[in-house]
């Protein structure tokens, strides 16, 4: 046992040692390219350092969100950057000399001294044995209407707070589709290997986003990680070429993106009039509620990542 | 004896992902560095996958472990195809000698 111990301690100070190296050459490398690739691995460390911090729902979705789509989306970004031949001047302007420089830098250091000691004196004044809210949750569980505290915590007795995260999403997408970007609609003949490779992961992944769906009530899962996973089988699909047929890219598609937010703002309306809280659910309906939200939030979460990493809403393609 | 036959196969596994690694760093080109990397997923993650299998209590352990193979073998196979074929696009020559 002991030596297990001291294996663990090791893979866990590499990992340590491994995200702080990489957050570095992220944020100091001036090839943007490298950084982004880089930054996909610092999140694939990141995911792996919640697995030892026995944190297997955190791990999902940032090996989920925080390496895969946002990587997706940085790398989108970057194309769209070099078509606009903008990234040469990005480069540059990171490389300016002089007094003024520093100046800022030395400034920018007592900055982050300070910063530094402020948060170490917070962790080192945290109690040693804190197990937080963990009693409250386990004690008032049965009456959330799922049997993973997580998924308790995320749509029972936080719900508040998971309603206004698919908000600020929705609001994101909007943000996106408001810059007026009018992306290169290219259509391509799929590469054959492409095309087969999407043709087989697609259904799995379909299948993998229900399956984290339903284990999110009792098991490590839920809405967030499934809709990335969804939103995964659709970048891929995007990539192959494949588009959202004419007929669905208008309405249709609109509906899907405001029907999770919907169905959840609904139910917080419904809960404020019957039960006199927000969110508050009746212990009996609260797991068929729970899962009601969580599937359209999946769908609604997973086309919205993917309308993200598209750009340009997909209706003023069919207009050039 | 099972445990001594994980073992092999988990030491076995970790050292196709070194020289794997050990190719990607020192190969000179990115086809013979894509060569160095999917000898590494396949092998090596198959000689993880074997030496976790024998350890595991049920078949359906069994069968989600050779699911994980199978899908890393489509994706690196594919993959490296796939930046082995943009980098002949960008005319990136192979190396000779």
């Amino acid at each position: 046992m002991a030596t297990l111990t001291t294996v663990g301690l090791i893979i866990d100070a590499l990992l340590a040692l491994g995200l702080m190296g990489l957050a570095w050459r992220v944020l100091a490398n001036p090839d943007l390219f490298k950084a982004i690739v880089l930054f996909i691995a610092f999140g694939l460390v990141m995911a792996l350092s919640w697995v030892r911090l026995e944190a297997p729902d955190i791990a999902l979705a940032e090996a989920a969100i925080g390496a895969g789509l946002t990587g997706a989306l940085l790398l989108g970004a970057f194309a769209k950057l070099r078509n606009a031949q903008t990234v040469a001047a990005v480069e540059t302007s990171g490389t300016a000399h002089g007094t003024a420089h520093g100046i800022r830098s030395i400034a920018l250091l007592i900055f982050i001294l300070l910063l530094a000691t402020g948060l170490g004196y917070v962790v080192w004044s945290l109690p040693a044995e804190d197990i937080g809210l963990s009693d409250a949750v386990a004690a008032h569980l049965d009456t959330s209407g799922v049997s993973n505290p997580v998924t308790a915590v995320l749509l029972n007795f936080r719900g508040y707070d998971t309603l206004l995260e698919m908000m600020v999403l929705l609001l994101a997408l909007l943000g996106v589709w408001s810059l007026g970007d009018t992306a290169v609609h290219r259509e391509s003949a799929p590469d054959p290997v492409l095309d087969t490779l999407s043709r087989t992961l697609t259904p799995l992944l379909i299948l993998v986003a229900a399956y984290l769906l339903w284990a999110g009530a009792h098991a490590p899962g839920g809405a967030f990680q499934a809709g990335a996973v969804l939103a995964a089988a659709g970048v891929l699909l995007l990539l192959t070429g494949w588009r959202l047929p004419a007929a669905l890219a208008a309405q249709p598609l609109r509906l899907v993106l405001v029907a999770g937010p919907a169905i959840f703002l609904a139910l917080a309306v419904v809960t404020l009039l019957m039960e006199g809280r927000l969110l508050q659910f009746p212990p009996a309906w609260a797991g068929r509620l729970i899962l009601v939200i969580e599937t359209a939030a999946t769908i609604s979460i997973g086309v919205t990542l993917v309308a993200l990493f598209r750009g340009a809403p997909p209706a003023d393609e069919d207009r050039q | 004896m099972i445990d001594y036959l994980t073992f092999v196969l988990l030491i076995g596994g970790g050292g196709f992902f070194l020289a794997g690694t050990v190719g990607l760093v020192r190969f000179p080109d990115v086809y013979s560095r894509l060569h160095a990397l999917t000898k590494a997923d396949n092998v090596g993650l198959g000689l993880m996958v074997a030496g976790l299998a024998v350890q595991a209590e049920s078949w359906a352990v069994v069968g989600k472990l050779l699911l994980i193979w199978m899908l890393v073998l489509l994706a690196g196979a594919s993959v490296s195809y796939l930046v082995a074929q943009g980098a002949l696009q960008r005319r990136i020559r192979p190396w000779q000698r």
